[in-house]
């Protein structure tokens, strides 16, 4: 377990230290920044506006975040041999991929925290110059919980580059995982197809790939929110469980295939 | 006490992207280190030296054959917190300074906080990087690197230490640097394996050695063992010696050289020897100095590739 925790915090350090990093939470408070622009356009709406720009960002810039630390996570240390010293010292490979994940989440982690606080910030400015027109707006606190999703989504994200971090190249690695991403949104479209379809083989193969793949559709909460409607419990027990069983699935599969690697 | 039993160790490559071949890099490799010594592991670029110690370290997998390291097989995790492993031509985390990256090191062998804190103070006393433990690594030269390199590989205070090409790039003090230490580390009775293809380091430092050729094993022991070859040879200079001397040496000699006002003679044996001595009584002459020739350990390395590669060839 100290083994784990000294590799995820080698592998913040490593994040933290890397300057393309803060360009992107830079580029990211810009981007919740900007809603204030685009909430002067929509009179009564400001709010909304912001929460629906800046929860945006935040999951955006996360994935992008996710996706290009996550393929050189493994492929990197190979790369540059830095795993050779690392791997004989008494750490088994299941450790290091599990120290590496846990590391580019707790990076994720504060990513979002800064981005929040961001955002939160923006907020109460929107909402102070409502309250100077008599309105008045309310802060929600679904808004965290909305994070709390953008969160776990990352963490999927982060484990499906991991897996193809752990046999391939970064460019096929950023191309896997970002078309997964893609489709990921969609997943549950591809289920109603098959339904609609009423085809059982069509209907089987679809269904199967709704499993297969990751659905981030019941991860997206952005709309809701940002008309101030609550998350209903039950959605977040549901993506917490899903995040639970597919990250294990995800890692188990990263953590095996890494395991039967010679390293060049 | 055997330190390290390789048996047959064999590792297959395959190579190309359709019609993939197999290339054996290492073949059926069977060899023992003696508990505190040093061991050479000596071979040209290519041979498979890092492959062994790729293999020993479980970067890479066997194709066949095993290996142990203190009794126990080659892939106990247990078994790693006692041995220290210098990869060849050492990158490290760049972004980390040498204080935090033997820190980190320390950890990853499970050893307590404290522990780590006094044993980097001391490694980095040994290997005189104590002005540089607060700069990043991506500042390091080569031989800091290679300094940094062997501390990591000491932070455990292993029994075995695996080095692999420790001299390479480095410049002459810098060798001599690296010498030392391993000396040092012998004289706390450890064990150091190391590869190299440096031969004087051979020479001065392995108590034996292990010569590997193109994945095969040619030979193994102690260098005396290995250089008894043409020991019986012996040369002698002489000075002061005229146009007669010189041909009456001729018929001697098996070879015969002027280097200014000396005359240098290789002499087959002890009844040769006699000879010439009588000879330079005879003629007046003077004797330099009379010494026996043995073998450097250069011409045994070349002479062996050359017969490897006469048996090789159609």
């Amino acid at each position: 377990m100290n083994k784990i925790l000294a590799i995820a915090q080698n592998t913040f350090k490593e994040a933290i230290r890397d300057k393309i990093l803060y360009s992107l939470i830079l580029f990211a408070l810009l981007m919740i920044g900007s809603s204030l622009i685009l909430g002067m356009i929509s009179i009564n709406i400001e709010t909304k506006v912001t929460v629906d720009v800046g929860l945006s960002s935040m999951s955006v810039i996360g994935a992008v975040i996710a996706v290009f630390i996550g393929i050189n996570l493994v492929h990197k240390e190979v790369d540059k041999r830095t795993l050779y010293s690392i791997l004989a010292k008494p750490v088994r490979r299941t450790e290091f991929i599990l120290g590496k994940f846990f590391g580019l989440a707790f990076t994720l982690f504060v990513n979002l925290v800064i981005m929040a606080i961001g955002l939160v910030l923006v907020l109460a400015y929107v909402k102070g110059q409502a309250y100077s027109r008599g309105q008045v707006t309310e802060i929600h606190a679904s808004l965290f919980v909305a994070v709390f999703l953008i969160f776990l989504q990352l963490l999927l994200i982060t484990g499906i580059a991991l897996v193809f971090s752990s046999f391939s190249t970064p460019t096929l690695s950023a191309m896997f995982t970002l078309a997964l991403y893609f489709i990921g949104q969609f997943n549950a479209d591809i289920k109603h197809f098959g339904v609609e379809a009423g085809n059982v083989a069509v209907r089987m193969i679809t269904s199967g790939l709704y499993y297969l793949l990751p659905n981030f559709g019941n991860f997206n909460v952005i709309a809701g929110v940002s008309h101030g409607k609550p998350i209903a419990a039950a959605l977040v027990v549901y993506d917490v469980a899903y995040s639970i069983v597919y990250l294990a699935i995800l890692l188990s599969a990263a953590a095996m295939i890494f395991s039967q690697r010679n390293l060049k | 006490m055997i330190a390290i039993n390789i048996h047959e160790l064999t590792k297959d490559y395959f190579v190309g992207f359709w019609r993939k071949r197999r290339v054996r890099a290492l073949d059926q490799l069977s060899l023992t280190v003696n508990e505190g010594e040093i061991f050479g592991f000596l071979g040209p670029n290519g041979a498979g030296k890092t492959t062994t110690l790729k293999l020993l370290m479980r970067l890479i997998y066997p194709t066949s054959g095993h290996a142990e390291i203190l009794g126990k097989p080659f892939d106990d995790v247990a078994m790693h917190a006692h041995i220290g492993y210098l990869p060849e031509n050492p990158y490290f985390y760049d972004y980390l300074t040498a204080e935090e990256f033997l820190a980190y090191s320390g950890r990853l062998f499970g050893l307590s906080s404290t522990r780590v804190k006094s044993k980097i103070d001391e490694l980095l006393q040994v290997v005189d990087l104590k002005d540089a433990r607060r700069l990043q690594l991506r500042k390091f030269s080569k031989g800091m690197l290679q300094r940094a390199g062997i501390a990591q590989a000491l932070i455990n205070d292993p029994e075995i230490i695996f080095l692999d090409e420790p001299m390479s790039g480095l410049d002459p003090i810098g060798r001599r640097e690296i010498r030392d230490l391993i000396l040092g580390l012998k004289r706390e009775g450890k064990t150091v394996f190391f590869s190299t293809h440096i031969l004087p380091d051979v020479e001065t430092l392995c108590d034996r050695v292990a010569i590997i050729y193109k994945g095969k094993l040619l030979g193994c022991g102690s260098l005396t063992e290995l250089l008894v070859g043409d020991s019986s040879a012996i040369e002698m200079v002489v000075s002061q010696f005229n146009y007669e001397l010189q041909t009456a040496l001729r018929l001697i000699a098996t070879d015969q050289n002027v280097a200014g006002n000396m005359l240098r003679l290789t002499l087959p044996d002890q009844a040769a020897l006699f000879n010439a001595l009588d000879a330079v009584r005879a003629h007046g002459g003077q004797v330099v100095h009379v010494h026996p020739l043995k073998e450097s350990f250069e011409d045994y390395f070349v002479k062996l590739f050359a017969n490897e590669s006469i048996s090789k060839a159609p």
